[in-house]
């Protein structure tokens, strides 16, 4: 206990991950093998069942302090956290007995099937035995929030010191089913730890968001193009006869997907494969919110698996009888096409279509229709790259769709600053709501010199009233703006709030009363909603 | 014998003020703390060791009148006394006698040994006006010793990483208790400008303070590595001075996680000049009073546990103009 304790009081006493990985690379060299084994897959989240309910230990706590309810709850109110007001109210001021934290996981295991009044005996002496801070760490093993603003990507990073070995590799050892009473550290922190744990995953590769014109990335021959899915990114592991379905989450899902249990045995094997869990009908993409339904209910009946059949929507081979993840992208798309295609359309797998394009403007031009087409937008990936763990830049690109855009009024006009103070270039747009025009979003970029041209002459006939900088103009020119995010509020007068607002065109084509509506947007949030 | 109002606590029969925070003639005083003792009254009343805090803090022309510990002024009838509090150097309570019936202010005070402050002694009274600023169960001090050791080592790990450390403390109280409980063996202590003029005055009345240096007369170009820099106040200004510092404070507040992360210090030792819960359940028993009233902080919490307990009490500032005879 005490090393796990030290543990997370430095952790705690730092906000500088440079200092975190310190402390953690320090701790994991100084505790016995078994507390670094129980450390990492606390600080991974990996947690035992509660042995007690928080309403036990307030209990207990009020009884051991010798308080009235009342003021226990008063305590609480002050300090902010359960584990920390029991402890500051009932530590017993020194540590009496040393033991380590796989002992004392153990002891509370054996707590788990005797009596309330033996568990209250038990947890009541060991809090009394100790200083507040083991006392603190100790109730955060019984009430399960073991957070100490540690990412996994630190755990790796201090592991890969400790054990000199890089980082994916060690991501990749920490993957999996393990629970510190199934596997030993040497076990877990082993070359051939996969073999060891046939349902391990691989550290998921990740794309980064394109945000300028594909033309950076090079030649468009360098990068082969797929639809960006928009379902469940998942890996399909089988090995040694069983079939394992591995969120991005690192959580094991399989259950949820019972429709994908004919793959087993008919699958090479072994084979892990990456793809997007779909719901589909036939060819087509459903919405998000069919999959959603699939993760949140507690048991997927037939009927459901019926009426909204899931596919896997294969992009990727990771292990064909040997781990392939070093071969180049086309040569890994080459092998995915010799398993997947000879299965054919009844088994509820297929391959994500490669979208053909010898120029840039092809995609650009895919992509218009992506939406259309249930999908998010593209991704991009080099030809000649392996698969790389986390987000490698200049692996995967993810070329999304504008997320939303709106057609919104002009209504006013301020001049901009510096070279741009002679012109109208920064504007204000209204939407309709209640028959009248709300101010919505402010936007001063994404118009050619010419089109800014255009508009500063507009604004200049247009002008109904002056305030300071500003115009107020007839409200008649109609534009497109695309935004990063919008979000339902109440305190703005539109009713949305805007983020990262972009002029994407002037509408000529439309009249002001053919503007948007705060309903109109109000349903495309619900829509989206749905899917997140 | 006491009343709470905007002025601050008064004594009708001895028509004098308790720690008043508005000019009144009369002045008596529990401590040098700025919360306690204000400037414009036209004579002050206070233990001797307190007098050279307040001819510093409010001027060196009032009207400063300091007594021993345990001696008695009469004023009006009413027999009063300072008793020591424990809290800061020359901090006191306030006994008040008139009738046959005994009061105590408490005024700050707390039991745990501190190098330069008089321990506190209980005061037997018929009512006792404590004050509760940390009033809940979960604040317990550790003792001053584990404290010690901890600052002691995180000075030493710093020192030996080649930092300085900046610790954040009141100028008066908390600074030369810090100086007093640390080990001066580990580097030298220097004191910004509010510190080093406190410790002056402390030092010429005959407090035996360990070395100090005023850290603006140190050269600019001197590095600071391994010192223990004692503040009131961290800013951009010492931080650069210090080159690569760490930063802690010392208060009763740090002995919570929440406020320890949020004071922006890469540590929090819990040092607190006040009393924690179990020395203020004992200090109410020994004086055997049978009416308590509270202020500051937890007075709502202190106050039911007591009358949960039997006692009669209330708080402070609940108490009104009831009764002036
Ligand atoms: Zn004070």
């Amino acid at each position: 206990m005490k090393h796990l304790s030290a543990l997370y009081h430095a952790l705690d006493a730092t906000t500088k991950t440079g200092r975190k990985v310190d402390v953690l690379v320090k701790a994991f060299t100084s505790m016995p093998s078994d507390d670094v084994l129980w450390s990492i897959a606390l600080l991974l989240g990996k947690r035992p069942r509660r042995i007690c309910t928080t309403t036990e230990l307030r209990q207990w706590a009020t009884m051991a302090a010798q308080i009235s309810p009342w003021l226990f709850d008063e305590c609480y109110a002050a300090v902010g956290d359960l584990a920390e007001t029991i402890a500051m109210l009932v530590h017993g001021g020194h540590t009496e007995r040393q033991e380590s934290l796989a002992a004392t996981m153990a002891s509370l295991e054996e707590l788990r099937s005797t009596s309330d009044d033996v568990r209250a005996a038990a947890i009541t002496s060991r809090w009394q035995t100790q200083t507040a801070d083991d006392c603190l760490v100790f109730n955060k093993l019984l009430t399960g929030g073991f957070r100490v603003g540690v990412s996994r990507g630190l755990v790796v990073r201090a592991l890969a010191v400790v054990f000199q070995a890089d980082e994916a590799t060690i991501t990749h050892r920490l993957m999996g089913n393990w629970t510190p009473n199934t596997i030993t550290l040497d076990q877990l922190m082993a070359a051939d730890s996969v073999v060891a744990d046939a349902a391990k995953p691989y550290p998921f590769c990740l794309a980064s968001p394109l945000d300028a014109a594909p033309e950076h990335l090079g030649l468009v021959d360098e990068y082969r193009a797929e639809w960006k899915w928009d379902g469940i990114r998942a890996q399909l592991v089988h090995r040694g006869g069983r079939l394992y379905v591995w969120s991005r989450g690192e959580e094991l899902i399989t259950d949820r997907f019972p429709e994908l249990d004919v793959l087993r045995g008919i699958l090479p094997d072994p084979l892990v494969l990456d793809g997007e869990l779909l719901a589909m009908d036939n060819t087509t993409v459903l919405p998000f919110a069919h999959l959603q339904k699939r993760i949140s209910r507690r048991t997927i009946s037939a009927a459901m698996v019926r009426a909204v059949p899931v596919r896997f929507m294969a992009y990727d081979v990771l292990e064909h009888g040997y781990d392939c993840r070093h071969l180049a992208y086309h040569e890994r798309r080459r092998l995915l096409e010799t398993i997947v295609e000879p299965l054919g359309a009844s088994m509820p797998i297929t391959i994500s279509p490669t979208i053909q394009a010898s120029e840039w403007s092809h995609l650009e031009d895919a992509r218009q229709r992506a939406r259309a087409l249930g999908t998010e937008g593209l991704m991009l990936k080099r030809r000649d790259a392996p698969y790389q763990p986390g987000r490698t830049k200049g692996v995967w690109w993810k070329w999304k769709v504008e997320p939303y855009t709106v057609d919104a009024v002009m209504i006013y006009a301020q001049a901009g600053h510096g070279n741009r103070a002679s012109q109208f270039t920064d504007y204000t747009f209204a939407i309709w709501k209640d028959g009248a025009l709300v101010p919505f979003a402010k936007a001063y970029s994404g118009l050619t010199k010419a089109e800014i041209a255009r508009v500063d002459a507009f604004v200049k006939a247009n002008t109904k009233e002056r305030f300071g900088p500003v115009r107020t103009v007839v409200p008649s020119m109609v534009f497109e703006l695309a935004f990063e995010g919008l979000q339902r509020s109440a305190r703005h007068k539109s009713g949305v709030a805007v983020r990262f607002p972009r002029i994407v065109r002037i509408r000529d084509d439309k009249t002001a009363d053919q503007a948007d509506s705060h309903q109109t947007i109000l349903a495309m949030l619900d829509a989206h909603e749905q899917r997140t | 014998m006491l009343v709470p109002t905007s002025h601050g606590l008064y004594c009708p029969q001895g028509d004098f003020f308790i720690d008043p925070r508005r000019s009144v003639a009369r002045a008596v005083i529990t401590h040098g703390h700025s919360d306690h003792a204000y400037r414009g009254m036209d004579a002050y009343l206070c233990t001797q060791e307190t007098v050279p805090i307040l001819r510093h803090r409010l001027g060196a022309h009032g009207h400063y009148h300091g007594v021993r510990y345990g001696e008695t002024v009469v004023m009006n009838g009413v027999r009063v006394s300072f008793h020591p509090a424990g809290h800061v150097i020359g901090s006191a309570q306030v006994r008040l006698e008139y009738a046959g019936e005994v009061w105590v202010v408490s005024g700050d005070y707390k039991r745990q040994a501190d190098p330069f402050a008089v321990s506190f002694e209980p005061v037997r009274c018929s009512t006792f006006i404590t004050e509760t600023t940390f009033g809940l169960p979960i604040y317990r001090w550790p003792s001053p010793s584990v404290v010690a050791a901890e600052i002691n080592n995180w000075w030493r790990e710093n020192a030996a990483a080649g930092r300085t450390s900046i610790i954040q403390a009141y100028s008066l109280g908390k600074a030369q208790r810090i100086m007093g409980m640390v080990d001066a063996s580990i580097g030298p202590m220097m004191a910004t400008s509010a510190v080093h003029a406190m410790n002056t005055v402390l030092a010429d009345a005959g407090h035996a303070l360990p070395p100090w240096k005023n850290l603006a007369a140190v050269d600019r170009n001197e590095p600071l590595t391994g010192s223990l820099v004692i503040t009131t106040g961290i800013d951009a200004a010492l931080l650069r001075r210090c080159k690569d510092a760490a930063t802690a404070s010392a208060s009763g507040w740090m002995a919570i996680r929440g406020f320890r992360r949020r004071g922006n210090h890469d540590r929090g030792f819990v040092v607190s000049d006040h009393t924690d819960w179990p020395d203020l359940m004992r200090t109410i028993r020994e004086t055997g009073a049978e009416r308590i009233l509270a202020t500051h902080g937890s007075t709502s919490a202190v106050v039911r546990t007591l009358q949960e307990q039997g006692l009669q009490a209330a708080e402070l500032e609940d108490v009104g103009m009831e009764r002036t005879e």
